[in-house]
C-alpha cells in the first residue's frame, strides 16, 4: 500500500518507515473554510500503536489536519475538503459514513481541558453510557482512570465535580473520558499547552504508556515534546506566497530523521530554530 | 548613548510626586462625577424602596392568617381575605409555565444549537423579540378569542394561556442565551465523544445551561404573576374556591391577586381597600421570593 501512495505523490510518508500497519491514511488535497484555502497537499499515514507528532509554525494547518481526521471540522461553517481520509480502509468523508460514528472510533483530547460540569465518575462514564454500555460501569471507569494515571488522585472524590480538579488533572480526566470507550485512535490537539511543566511531563509519560493500546496523533507547538514522545513526526509549514496563508505538509518520517537529517531545507531551519 | 537617554528621561518630567493632590483639577472632576453617580444610583432605588415601604405600612397590618385563607368579602362585609386569589394566581401561572417552558426551551435548543443560522431561526428570534414588547392586554384579547369564545366561559386555562403568551418569549430568549453561553470547548468535548446533535443538546448543553434557563423561567414567572390586563378578559374574577369539595373546577371564572387588587382598590369600602393593600404586599413578596430563588439557582456552580 505504501509503495503505491509513494509513487502517486512524493510527499507521502516514504515506505518502510514503520513496520506497523497504517490505521489512518490521510490524503487531504485541499481543505477550505469558505473560500479560504487553509491546507493543501497533506498526505500522512498514521501507523498503529505509534505516536505521530504534527509540528510546524502557527497557521500551518496542523490542527486543521488533525481535526479533519475525525470530522470535528464538520462543525465549522464553510468547511469542505478535497481528498480522502481512510480509516481502516474506509473513507470517513464517504457519503454513507456517519460522522458521529467516526468520532466514537477516533477519540479526541483538546487544547483546553474540557471536562463536563458533572462528577468525575460521570465524566468518564459519559461515553460508555452514550454507547449503551451494559456491564460493570464502576470497573470500566476505574480502568480508564488508571490508564490515565489519575485513579490514585481521584478515587476518593469520584463524586466531586470534574471542574474542581487542577488543570493537569482535568486534562487527564479528559484522556480517561476519551479512552473509556476504547477508541482505536486518540487525537490530541496541543494537549499540554494549557498546563505547567510538571503536568506536561505526566501527560507525556501517559502518552507513551497509552500507545501500547492506542494509536495516537498529537499536534504540538513544542519541538522538544515531539522529540520526547513521537515515533513519527510530520512537519507542516505555511505558504504565504499567494497573499493567502495556506498550510501544507513539508515532510514526514521517523522523528529522529526529521530532527537530525531532514530531507527539506525548511524542516532543517525549523527544527534548528532558524525559522523566521 | 541609549543608556544615557534612558537614565536621563525621568528628570524631563521632574521628580516623581506620588502624594495625593485632592484639589488638583483631575481629582476634583473625579470627585464631582463620583458624587453624581452615587446620586443617580440612589435615585434609581427610590421607587422600589418607597413602594415597598408603603406596601409594608399599609398592607402589613391586614396580613393575617384570615386574609391569606378566607374568601373575598362582599360589599359591606367585614373581614374576609384573598385565599382563592392566591390559589388562582398559582394555578394560572402554573398552567402558563407548563405551556411556555417546555415549548420555549425546546425552541431555544433549535435557535442556539440545531439551526442557528436558518431562516426559520431568524424569523423565530424576530418574532420572540417582538412578542416581548407585546402589550399584555393583547395577550388577553388573544386568549379570549381562542379559549373563552370557543369554550363559552371565562376560565383558569384561558388565563394561563394569556400568561403563557407573555412568558414564552422571555423563556425562549433567555434560554437561547444560556445555551449559547455554554463554552465552545464543552461542545467540542461532547461532539468529540461521538454525541449526535440531540445528545449534545440533552446530555450536555441543557444540564450545563440549566441555571441560566431557570433564571429566565423564574423571571418570566415573576412577570406573569403580576399581570392584570390579560386576566380581565380571560379568567375574570371569582368569589369562590377553585376546589369544590375534592373537584378542581378549572372551567369557571377564576380569582387572581392582580385582578383582586384592581377590583378592590377602586371600591369605596375601607375593608376591601385594606385587603387590596395586603394582597399587593403578598404579590410583591411572591415576586421577590421568585427573584431570589432565580438568583440562587442562577449562581454559577463551582
Amino acid at each position: 500500500m505504501s509503495t503505491m501512495t509513494a509513487q502517486r505523490n512524493g510527499r507521502d510518508v516514504a515506505p518502510g518507515l514503520s513496520d506497523a500497519p497504517v490505521v489512518i491514511d490521510c490524503r487531504l488535497d485541499q481543505v477550505y473554510y469558505g473560500g479560504f484555502l487553509a491546507v493543501r497537499d497533506s498526505h500522512v499515514q498514521i501507523p498503529k500503536g505509534r505516536i505521530t507528532g504534527f509540528i510546524g509554525p502557527s497557521g500551518c494547518g496542523k490542527s486543521t489536519v488533525l481535526r479533519s481526521l475525525n470530522r470535528m471540522n464538520d462543525l465549522i461553517r464553510g468547511f469542505r475538503i478535497q481528498g480522502q481520509v481512510r480509516f481502516q480502509g474506509t473513507d470517513v468523508y464517504d457519503r454513507k459514513v456517519d460522522p458521529v460514528a467516526v468520532r466514537r472510533h477516533i477519540g479526541m483530547v483538546f487544547q483546553q481541558p474540557n471536562p463536563f460540569s458533572m462528577s468525575v465518575f460521570d465524566n468518564v462514564a459519559f461515553g460508555l453510557r452514550l454507547n449503551r454500555f451494559r456491564g460493570d460501569m464502576a470497573a470500566r471507569v476505574e480502568k480508564a482512570l488508571r490508564q490515565a494515571a489519575l485513579w490514585d488522585e481521584v478515587k476518593d472524590k469520584l463524586k466531586a465535580s470534574g471542574l474542581s480538579l487542577s488543570g493537569g488533572q482535568q486534562q487527564r480526566l479528559c484522556i480517561a473520558r476519551a479512552v473509556a470507550t476504547e477508541p482505536s485512535v486518540l487525537l490530541m490537539d496541543e494537549p499540554c499547552s494549557a498546563l505547567d511543566p510538571i503536568a506536561t511531563r505526566k501527560i507525556e509519560e501517559l502518552m507513551v504508556q497509552l500507545k501500547e493500546h492506542y494509536t495516537i496523533a498529537i499536534v504540538t507547538h513544542n519541538m522538544q515534546q515531539a522529540q520526547r514522545v513521537a515515533d513519527l513526526t510530520a512537519f507542516f509549514s505555511v505558504d504565504i506566497t499567494k497573499g493567502s496563508r495556506t498550510g501544507y505538509l513539508v515532510e514526514a518520517g521517523p522523528t529522529q530523521q526529521i530532527f537530525e537529517s531532514p530531507a527539506e531545507v525548511l524542516t532543517k531551519e525549523y527544527v534548528s530554530g532558524h525559522f523566521s | 548613548m541609549n543608556d544615557h537617554v534612558a537614565v536621563a528621561a525621568p528628570s524631563a518630567v521632574g521628580a516623581a510626586r506620588l502624594e495625593r493632590a485632592p484639589f488638583e483639577r483631575r481629582a476634583l472632576r473625579s470627585l464631582v462625577l463620583t458624587a453624581g453617580v452615587w446620586v443617580a444610583a440612589l435615585t434609581a432605588a427610590v421607587p422600589l424602596v418607597s413602594v415597598l415601604y408603603l406596601l409594608i405600612v399599609r398592607g402589613g397590618s391586614r396580613l393575617t392568617l384570615e386574609a391569606l385563607t378566607s374568601l373575598p368579602p362582599a360589599g359591606f362585609e367585614m373581614g374576609g381575605g384573598f385565599g382563592n386569589a392566591i390559589a388562582g394566581t398559582v394555578v394560572m401561572v402554573g398552567i402558563a409555565a407548563l405551556l411556555s417552558v417546555p415549548l420555549g426551551v425546546v425552541a431555544a435548543v433549535f435557535l442556539a444549537e440545531l439551526q442557528p443560522h436558518s431562516q426559520l431561526a431568524r424569523w423565530t428570534r424576530f418574532a420572540a423579540k417582538t412578542l416581548t414588547g407585546l402589550p399584555s392586554v393583547l395577550a388577553g384579547v388573544f386568549a379570549y378569542a381562542v379559549v373563552v369564545l370557543t369554550t363559552g366561559t371565562y376560565s383558569a386555562p384561558a388565563g394561563g394561556l394569556a400568561l403563557s403568551v407573555l412568558m414564552l418569549p422571555i423563556v425562549v430568549l433567555t434560554a437561547e442565551e444560556a445555551i449559547k453561553a455554554v463554552p465552545r470547548i464543552t461542545r467540542d468535548a461532547a461532539y468529540g465523544m461521538g454525541c449526535t446533535r440531540s445528545q449534545v443538546a440533552w446530555k450536555v448543553l441543557l444540564p450545563t445551561a440549566l441555571p441560566g434557563i431557570l433564571t429566565g423561567v423564574m423571571l418570566a414567572v415573576a412577570r406573569a404573576a403580576g399581570e392584570t390586563a390579560p386576566l380581565l378578559f380571560t379568567a375574570l374574577f371569582s368569589g369562590f374556591w377553585l376546589l369544590e369539595g375534592s373537584h378542581l373546577k378549572l372551567m369557571q371564572p377564576t380569582a387572581s391577586l392582580a385582578v383582586l387588587i384592581y377590583n378592590f382598590s377602586g371600591m369605596p369600602f375601607e375593608n376591601q381597600i385594606e385587603l387590596a393593600w395586603a394582597a399587593s404586599l403578598v404579590l410583591v413578596l411572591m415576586v421577590l421570593i421568585i427573584n431570589i430563588v432565580s438568583r440562587v439557582l442562577g449562581r454559577p456552580r463551582a
